[in-house]
């Protein structure tokens, strides 16, 4: 089915009429009032009953997060909303932060509300500070209201150096603490040993927006988007060699055959799911996987390819941005990286036979499970969903 | 050092002498200073109360925390995936030849660092840079050499 870019715009259009609670313009800290008047329970039940999973990429439960978080007993306890986000491809955090920010810091004093925590951080990227002043005046007008409604609650801003590993939530306390951004071993989660030793809950923008529209609407519309599995609506960043780019909502649980021909510029070969941690899915499965956690999760990062692209430039892209993006404290990590960049290239260059392939692909595997974060364990993502289905291109 | 004696103390007194504020002090003396010297680390290690090896180490960390002196202007240009598919290298090479220098140097009237960075969240609109805090978006070569005429 090829649409026209119009054709593709109006499609588009339609569904983000419907599907719109993200840029939706509400009052938000207007009816935070309302919202602090429920009994937590029934906050957590909302929650809990709409199905939200974590938007920055792991899918945790939001519910649980919370509940953790609110069962632990502590003299002090922190709510953080992550706004680090550096995959490459995605942009919609800025752009949330840019238009919602109320929403977020609605959000965040939602939970610190059920949680019990009197102080919240946004800890943004190095690479957003244009937005620091916006942000900083939302703040102090969101921390007033605070006041004015007699809440303990208040709002700070912590910016970020240009540190990718900082958006892996123990990495982004080491450095809210003053370390090197590297992440911490799990257990303890940050619900039970967060910032400063103390209880904390990390949201995503994203998610915390949500969390918003789901208490306000008391449930409300966003149940009644996505499949059993990946419940409501998510903001994908759309890039690459799309007719249409930008950042909009969908509904989660569409195929990818259904975003391409959405998005896609007629020649698409492939899609990487989820920057470069995610996955690359290749023509041939575009109408078998659906955008959801029961096939390609992602934090939003849609990149399209057209073939005109070498797959070969893309992977060492992505390579080389993980090599320069580890943390460098565990081995398999910090070496792995460093191998599978100078393995492929070797390949290229006839230095070492095309079986050698096969070598760095049990490499990633084992950085899969050997390294200590997701930076490392994800680095298997793209590396084999690339080097699976365009291994003609990698070696010629 | 009169002057960059201020800048570590005056930073130190804003945010406090907590370990937790270590990051903040470091982004505020490299703004006002430009880069980090070693002087500065040590001194913000005095008055924290840390090891200056320590201090280092955290500042060496983070790719914003320039440890060599750097331009007035920093220019990141993006060269991850999108930007670099939508013609990035074209924006180097016009601002290597309108600077005279090459990525990753400094001007020698000190105005200017020539910088790569990764992915700056604009990749719908690429190829982008980042001028100091500023983004600059869908460049061209011609583009990008007339964003230069702000900071002159
Ligand atoms: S996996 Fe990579 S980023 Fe994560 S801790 Fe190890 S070296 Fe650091
Ligand atoms: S790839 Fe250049 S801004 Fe994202």
């Amino acid at each position: 089915m090829v649409m026209t870019r119009e054709e593709k715009l109006a499609r588009i259009n339609a569904h983000q009429e419907r599907v719109n609670l993200i840029f939706e313009k509400i009052d938000s800290l207007g009816l935070l009032g309302k919202v602090m008047k429920l009994e937590n329970s029934k906050i957590l039940e909302y929650i809990k009953e709409s199905g939200l999973k974590g938007r920055g990429g792991a899918g945790f439960p939001t519910y649980l997060k919370w509940k953790l978080a609110a069962d632990q007993k502590s003299d002090m306890k922190y709510v953080i909303c992550n706004a680090d986000e550096g995959e490459p491809g995605t942009f919609k955090d800025r752009k949330i932060l840019e238009e919602q920010a109320d929403k977020v810091f609605a959000g965040m004093a939602i939970c610190a509300k059920v949680i019990g925590a009197p102080e919240g951080y946004v800890y943004l990227r190095g690479e957003y500070n244009y937005l620091v002043p916006l942000l900083t005046t939302k703040m102090n007008a969101f921390n007033d209201e605070m006041n004015k409604l007699g809440l303990n609650f208040t709002l700070k801003l912590r910016s970020g150096s240009g540190a990718y590993i900082c958006g892996e939530e123990t990495a982004l306390i080491e450095s809210m603490e003053g370390y090197r951004g590297e992440a911490r071993n799990k257990p303890p989660y940050p619900v039970e040993k967060g910032y400063l030793g103390k209880p904390t809950v990390i949201n995503n923008v994203e998610t915390l927006v949500y969390c918003t529209m789901i208490v306000l609407n008391e449930g409300g519309k966003f149940k009644t988007f996505g499949t059993e599995i990946s419940a409501g609506s998510k903001v994908f960043s759309v890039s690459g060699d799309a007719d249409v780019e930008g950042i909009y909502e969908l509904e989660l649980g569409m195929t990818i055959q259904e975003f391409v021909d959405l998005f896609g510029d007629g020649d698409t070969k492939a899609v990487q799911v989820g920057g470069a941690s995610g996955f690359c899915v290749p023509r041939k499965k575009f109408k078998e996987t659906i955008i959801g956690f029961e096939g390609v999760p992602t934090g939003g990062s849609m990149m399209l390819f057209n073939s005109t692209r070498s797959m070969y430039h893309i992977l060492m892209n992505y390579m080389e941005f993980m090599q320069e993006e580890s943390c460098g404290q565990c081995t398999p990590c910090r070496v792995g990286c460093q191998q599978l960049v100078k393995g492929i290239q070797a390949i290229k260059h006839k230095k070492r036979p095309a079986t050698y392939l096969d070598d760095l692909v049990k490499l990633a595997k084992s950085m899969r499970v050997a390294s200590k974060c997701g930076l490392g364990q994800s680095v298997a993502n793209p590396f084999i969903s690339i080097v699976e289905n365009f291994r003609e291109e990698i070696i010629y | 050092m009169q002057g960059s004696e201020n800048i570590v103390r005056k930073a130190v007194r804003k945010y406090g002498k907590g370990r937790e504020n270590l990051l903040p002090i470091l982004q505020m003396v490299r703004k006002e200073h430009n880069y980090l010297s070693e002087d500065q680390l040590r001194e913000i290690a005095t008055e924290m109360d840390l090891s200056s090896a320590d201090v280092y180490g955290v500042a060496t960390f983070y790719s914003f925390m320039d440890m060599q002196p750097k331009g007035k202007n920093i220019i990141r240009i993006c060269k991850t995936i999108t930007c670099f598919m939508k013609g990035k290298d074209s924006i180097v090479s016009a601002l290597e030849d309108a600077l005279g220098i090459k990525m990753g140097e400094t001007t020698p009237d000190r105005k200017f660092s020539l910088l790569e960075a990764n992915c700056i969240g604009w990749c719908h609109k690429g190829p982008a840079m980042l001028i100091n805090d500023k983004v600059y978006t869908e460049l061209t070569p011609e583009k990008a050499v007339q964003a230069l005429d702000e900071y002159m």
